[in-house]
């Protein structure tokens, strides 16, 4: 399923060349001496009831990306669209009905609970917060359904979070974004704290949940085979920008940008003996703060030519729903280093 | 990758065919630890020698009275300097006045420029730290603010600020309280910018908490531990500082007796009749000694980082 754009439906969630830049202060005055480029110029969208899975590397701003969507903070240019109404320029009033149509789950389990209040009233408040629960009987009731949705006791409720292990508190952090009855989650590395075999239990109710409910999933991870277990379609970040976006089986058969060939082969292939073509990236990932003119990847990209040093590739499309930045595409067929495919399943392997 | 064989055994597996969560996994059994205060005490020897101590203090000033006590302003001029005695338990000054009845009626004005300190200067400092935690563009000038006044030590600032007014019990509580205020906001600040970025007050926010609920609820609750323990701490140092004020002759009036003044009397016959100075030495000694120790328990019990048992 790759959950194409139809002209049936309009995306949920668009969001149009997102800017997120940090403000260095520093000096005798506090003054701004400089910025960090966490998130700039990131364009997606997303589907009613689809899971796009935004990866890359520590530091590449994908969880800004998630942040500035449930505007946690002021965005510095860009536009993040819900269900066809621009949200990032609302005023917080105007904004608090809103919130309720995007919920997110973080990755600590241990922090994302607030350790002085009861698991009840940990999942009363969004039911308060949007008036979902005319009576103290029907906030209840609703309490213990998101308990049975999670698949936790009802009689947990009267807990502290203390009380509970990571899986489930991670299931009560699921909970909790439910209970605003949201249409998407924002899934911040919600998986990457837990063990593998609680990892795959939460993996599966978060699918349970996606076909029960009809959600719409922003699984930001740095997981691939995760990734590759659970989403329709795949953002690959890379510094700040968005390199690939493409619906998951194309973009692991056939990566159309060499950052996520050499993310796709970079992953433990999990068979004895196994042989498989490893690309190393030299160097490290330059800072944020001054990011590379040109295309970004082209200090470590093995491909990089003289237009990649001068000329930043825009997003294009380079087959049906496959969107790549590179200027290697301009080249003709038989130059492309590209052109073969050379990912592979990280599943099947 | 392990992960990816237990996922999925067999490649692209429709998600609900695999292997679903069990039911239930259980429930984390309570722990059986002692409950209630006693156990707390148990647990928390320090709190409970240092809680004892400062109680029978509280105590002494409460009961000041019925203690044996004489009216710790009467002259008697025939009677100075005595030496300690049946009578006379802490001796009497060069003015005759009983030195017991002084000290015992002396922990009321320490006790309470203590407490009253502690309790101003957390409610204050932790307003100030709230809104300079959470709006911006006023942390900067508040926190400079603080900054120019920390640069000035507390007891400098209190002795200039007693030298607008005249000396009172209240003078002196308002004049530490100003001293003492920077300490607690500055530390409810960090505390409040480093709980804002808690996820659970993300979620909160995400979840259309408004502000003031999310302060009430999130942060406020959070910050009451460290402030307990930094209370204590300027609940101490209050104390000597009412001390210094009165020695120099800054704080409470004469008319009143406190240990600082009852020192600062019998300080120019100190090397005679050493126990002038040396009864309300140790009772200042010992209360101060008691508050310490009563902060550095409650932080080992409150602190989870500081927590030495397993």
């Amino acid at each position: 399923m790759n959950a194409p754009m139809t002209a049936r439906t309009r995306p949920l969630l668009e969001v149009r060349d997102l800017k997120k830049h940090f403000a260095i202060r520093g000096g005798f005055l506090g003054g701004v001496t400089g910025h960090v480029y966490a998130v700039d110029g990131v364009s997606f969208h997303i589907d009613r009831g689809e899971t796009l899975a935004l990866v890359g590397e520590s530091g590449c701003g994908k969880s800004t990306v998630g942040k500035a969507i449930l505007k946690l903070f002021e965005i510095t240019a860009g536009e993040v669209v819900l269900d066809g109404r621009r949200i990032d320029n609302l005023s917080a009033g105007r904004l608090r009905p809103m919130r309720r149509r995007v919920q997110v789950v973080f990755q600590d389990p241990f922090s994302s609970l607030n350790p002085r209040m009861r698991v009840r009233d940990i999942l009363a408040e969004p039911i308060r917060n949007f008036g979902l629960a005319k009576s103290r009987a029907e906030l209840e009731e609703r309490v213990a359904s998101l308990m049975d949705k999670v698949r936790l006791p009802r009689d947990a409720v009267d807990r502290w979070p203390h009380e509970f292990s990571g899986g489930q508190r991670q299931r009560i952090g699921i909970a909790r974004a439910l209970a605003a009855e949201p249409e998407l989650i924002i899934c911040d590395e919600a998986v990457s704290a837990l063990d593998v075999s609680v990892k795959a239990q939460i993996i599966n109710l978060l699918q349970d949940l996606q076909q029960e409910l009809g959600l719409a999933l922003l699984f930001i991870s740095h997981d691939l085979a995760i990734v590759e277990h659970m989403t329709h379609r795949v953002a690959v970040m890379y510094l700040g920008k968005i390199v690939e976006v493409a619906p998951k089986r194309e973009l692991f058969a056939a990566p159309k940008h060499p950052y996520t060939e050499a993310l796709l082969s970079a992953v433990p292939v999990p068979m004895p003996g196994a042989q498989r073509e490893r690309i190393i990236l030299k160097g490290d990932v330059p800072s944020p703060i001054n990011p590379p003119k040109g295309c970004r990847f082209h200090t470590r990209c093995p491909y990089a030519f003289d237009r990649c040093r001068a000329e930043e590739p825009p997003l294009r499309q380079t087959e049906a729903g496959h969107w790549a930045a590179c200027h290697l595409h301009d080249l003709p067929a038989g130059e492309n280093p590209l052109a073969g495919a050379k990912g592979a399943s990280v599943l099947a392997a | 990758m392990a992960s990816a064989t237990v996922l999925s055994p067999t490649a692209p597996a429709p998600p609900h065919e695999v292997v679903a969560a069990p039911p239930m996994p259980d429930i984390m059994p309570p722990v059986k630890a002692r409950r209630g205060v006693l156990g707390f005490l148990w647990r928390n020897p320090t709190i409970a020698f240092g809680g004892a101590l400062l109680g029978l203090m509280v105590c002494i000033a409460v009961f000041a009275d019925f203690l044996w006590t004489v009216d710790p302003t009467a002259l008697a001029p025939a009677r100075r300097t005595r030496e300690p005695s049946a009578e006379y338990w802490f001796g009497t000054d060069m003015l005759g006045r009983d030195v017991y009845s002084r000290v015992i009626y002396g922990a009321r004005v320490s006790l309470i420029v203590g407490f009253a300190v502690a309790i101003l200067s957390s409610a204050i400092g932790l307003a100030i730290g709230l809104v300079s935690g959470f709006i911006r563009w006023a942390d900067g000038i508040i926190m400079r603010i603080m900054d120019g006044m920390m640069s000035i030590p507390p007891i400098l600032l209190a002795i200039a600020l007693m030298a607008l007014t005249r000396g009172s019990v209240r003078n002196v509580i308002i004049a530490i309280t100003v001293a003492e205020i920077p300490r607690v906001s500055r530390l409810v600040r960090g505390v409040v910018l480093s709980l804002r970025e808690q996820p659970y007050v993300e979620a909160a926010m995400a979840a259309g908490t408004r502000t003031p609920v999310i302060i009430w609820r999130h942060i406020l609750p959070n910050t009451i531990a460290p402030i307990t323990v930094q209370a204590t701490y300027i609940c101490a140092s209050a104390m000597i500082i009412e001390a210094i004020l009165s020695f120099i002759g800054a704080g409470t009036p004469p008319i009143v007796p406190s240990w600082g003044n009852i020192m600062a009397e019998g300080r120019a016959l100190w090397q005679v009749k050493p126990y002038i100075v040396f009864f309300p030495a140790v009772f200042l000694s010992i209360t101060v000694l008691a508050v310490n120790l009563l902060g550095d328990g409650l932080r080992d019990a409150l602190d989870p980082r500081m927590a030495k048992r397993i």
